[in-house]
Formats: C-alpha cells, sequence, structure tokens
C-alpha cells in the first residue's frame, strides 16, 4: 500500500518503539527511503528521545543522594529499635 | 549514553542488525543477573539485614525523584516526595510479591506520592482539567524541517538543546508528561507503565505519541541542524 505522509506520521511513535507489524513496517520503511520529509521527521524525534535518555539532560538536585540516604538511616535505625522495645512491652 | 549506540549504528546495515542483536543480548543477561541480585537483597533485608535497603534503592534513586517531579513539576517538592517514596518502600517491602518487578512497584509508590502531594496543592480542581486535555481534539502532527541536512551528531551535545527539552518537557500537559517520563526517561515498557499509571496500554500509546510529537514541534528549531539516524535499527521494546 502506498502511504501518504499523514499516515506515516501517525505511526511515527509505534515506528520508533519497533512495536509494528511487518506489512505496515515495510511500507512505511519504503516511505521513509523516498520521503525527506518524514526521514526528517522521524530522525529529529528519535533525537529528541536518545537527548532525553542522556543523563546530563535530567539532573538530579546537588546532594539529593546523601539527602535520601541520611533520612533511610535514621528510619532504619528507629524501625531497628522500636523491634527492640516490642517484645519488652508485652 | 545512547549517542554512542548511534555512531555503532552508522557501520552499515548488516553490521547494525548483529550489533542490535548482540547488545539485546548481553543486555537481557545483564538485566537478569540484576533481578536475580535484587530478589536476594530483598529476601536478606526482609529476613533481618535492613541496612541493605540503601544498596537496594541506590539504582533507582533516579527514578523515584523523576517519577515524583513528573507529577508534581516542583522540585523542592519533588525532592520531599521522593524522600517519602523511598521510606514508604522501606516500610512496605513485605507487600512486596516477587512476581511483580521491584522497579514497577517502586514506580507505583512513587506515582502516589506525587498525586497525594499534588492533591493537597492544588485540590480537585486538577482532575477536570485533565479531563479537558484528553478529551480535546488538538494538533498532533509533527512539524516540517525543511531546510533539514545532515550534520554530526555533536549537534546534540549543546546545551541550549537540553535546556530546551527540559523545558519542553516541563510544559507538556500533565498527562502526557507522566507517560513520557515514564516510558522516555525511565525506559518502562508499556505494560509497566499502564500498570504504574492504572491506565490501559493503549491510553499510554497515544500519550506516549502525543507527547514525543508535541515536544518534536517545540524542538524543532533546535533540532534542524541535527545528524539523521538510519532508519530501523533504534527499535525499543514496546
Amino acid at each position: 500500500m502506498k502511504l501518504d505522509c499523514k499516515h506515516v506520521w501517525e505511526y511515527i511513535s509505534e515506528y520508533i518503539d519497533g512495536s509494528l507489524g511487518g506489512k505496515l513496517r515495510e511500507d512505511i520503511e519504503r516511505h521513509l527511503e523516498n520521503c525527506e520529509i518524514c526521514s526528517a521527521i522521524l530522525d529529529s524525534t528519535r533525537n529528541i528521545l536518545i537527548l532525553t535518555a542522556d543523563d546530563r539532560t535530567f539532573e538530579l538536585p546537588v546532594g539529593y543522594g546523601e539527602r535520601m540516604h541520611e533520612r533511610l538511616k535514621k528510619e532504619i535505625r528507629e524501625s531497628a529499635s522500636g523491634e527492640k522495645k516490642g517484645p519488652d512491652k508485652s | 549514553m545512547r549517542v554512542h549506540r548511534v555512531n555503532e549504528a552508522r557501520k552499515g546495515p548488516v553490521g547494525v542488525e548483529a550489533w542490535r542483536r548482540g547488545i539485546e543480548g548481553k543486555f537481557q543477561a545483564t538485566m537478569q543477573a540484576a533481578a536475580t541480585k535484587e530478589a536476594e537483597l530483598i529476601a536478606r533485608i526482609l529476613a533481618g539485614e535492613k541496612e541493605l535497603f540503601h544498596e537496594l534503592i541506590r539504582p533507582y534513586e533516579r527514578m523515584v525523584y523523576l517519577t515524583v517531579l513528573a507529577v508534581v513539576k516542583n522540585e523542592a517538592d519533588a525532592e520531599d516526595g521522593a524522600q517519602e517514596a523511598v521510606i514508604n518502600a522501606y516500610r512496605h517491602l513485605s507487600s512486596f510479591r516477587a512476581e511483580a518487578k521491584f522497579s514497577t512497584w517502586l514506580t507505583t509508590i512513587a506515582i502516589n506520592e506525587g498525586r497525594k502531594r499534588l492533591r493537597r496543592a492544588k485540590g480537585a480542581a486538577e482532575d477536570s482539567l485533565e479531563q479537558k486535555v484528553e478529551e480535546g481534539e488538538g494538533d498532533y502532527t509533527p512539524a516540517p524541517l525543511t531546510d533539514w541536512r545532515e550534520v554530526p551528531l555533536e549537534a546534540l551535545e549543546r546545551k541550549e538543546l537540553r535546556q530546551a527539552l527540559r523545558k519542553a518537557v516541563a510544559d507538556l500537559p500533565d498527562i502526557y508528561r507522566q507517560v513520557f517520563t515514564l516510558r522516555d526517561l525511565e525506559e518502562l515498557d508499556t505494560e509497566e507503565t499502564a500498570a504504574a499509571l492504572g491506565l490501559s496500554q493503549g491510553v499510554v500509546k497515544v500519550r506516549l505519541h502525543r507527547a514525543r510529537i508535541l515536544l518534536q514541534k517545540q524542538l524543532v528549531p533546535f533540532l534542524k541542524t541535527a545528524a539523521p539516524a538510519r532508519k530501523g535499527f533504534f527499535r525499543r521494546t514496546p
């Protein structure tokens, strides 16, 4: 089947994910080989995903990990001492 | 970082397939080993070695923060929420069922913590606004790149592009940002994302598609000089 550009755009996301069935995927690939506009849209979308997955794009607040483990340490200590107190009460 | 994969993939179509299969095979073996180690850690923590929870949570610190941030959109609140989610996970670890993935279970806790904070901050008005976004027709067609041309991938290294992407993601409607964060930032699959957000897989796919297209439109001015990747190599888990 010959696809038009709008049809291809509807499937860009699933095409990137590799979740499209054989025939449709082949039709889209054939279209992409001959359509520079759709190829550019595909590549630009894919580049956004590459950039999104790059840890430098979304950074954590400085000291976040340390603060979290400090809080966790306190929680673990308290839960352990709570357990020790438990049998004394009964 | 995946940019390196792109460069590897440019060696040629035959090499790409072999390279992709090799990477996927190694990746699956590594994931399997990590899951086994994780199950052992959880069993030991539940048996009393509580300090090991630090080790269990370490690989997920980033994920928990970004998940809460995707819901609350405020960095200070996201950090408090992330801490709370981790503490909740510690307190309720005994309710984790081994047949589920720890990452999905933890993501659900983080989402719930974020939603709790959001409800507290904004009240019920948020839900009706969300509904409108979902029902709205909107324009979800990508923007063409008319002066597109091949240039090196180094274009992706530019700082302003990262900043623009952060802003564009923050500006996405909430329902799209949440799905995009879980799928493309944290790399959960469709099923896990649907489970964590309480959505059907079909809704996850639609929202992800729209999120990606909205970002593509926003970022086109920055991407006009970004390099094209060879078609077909960058397949991800559906």
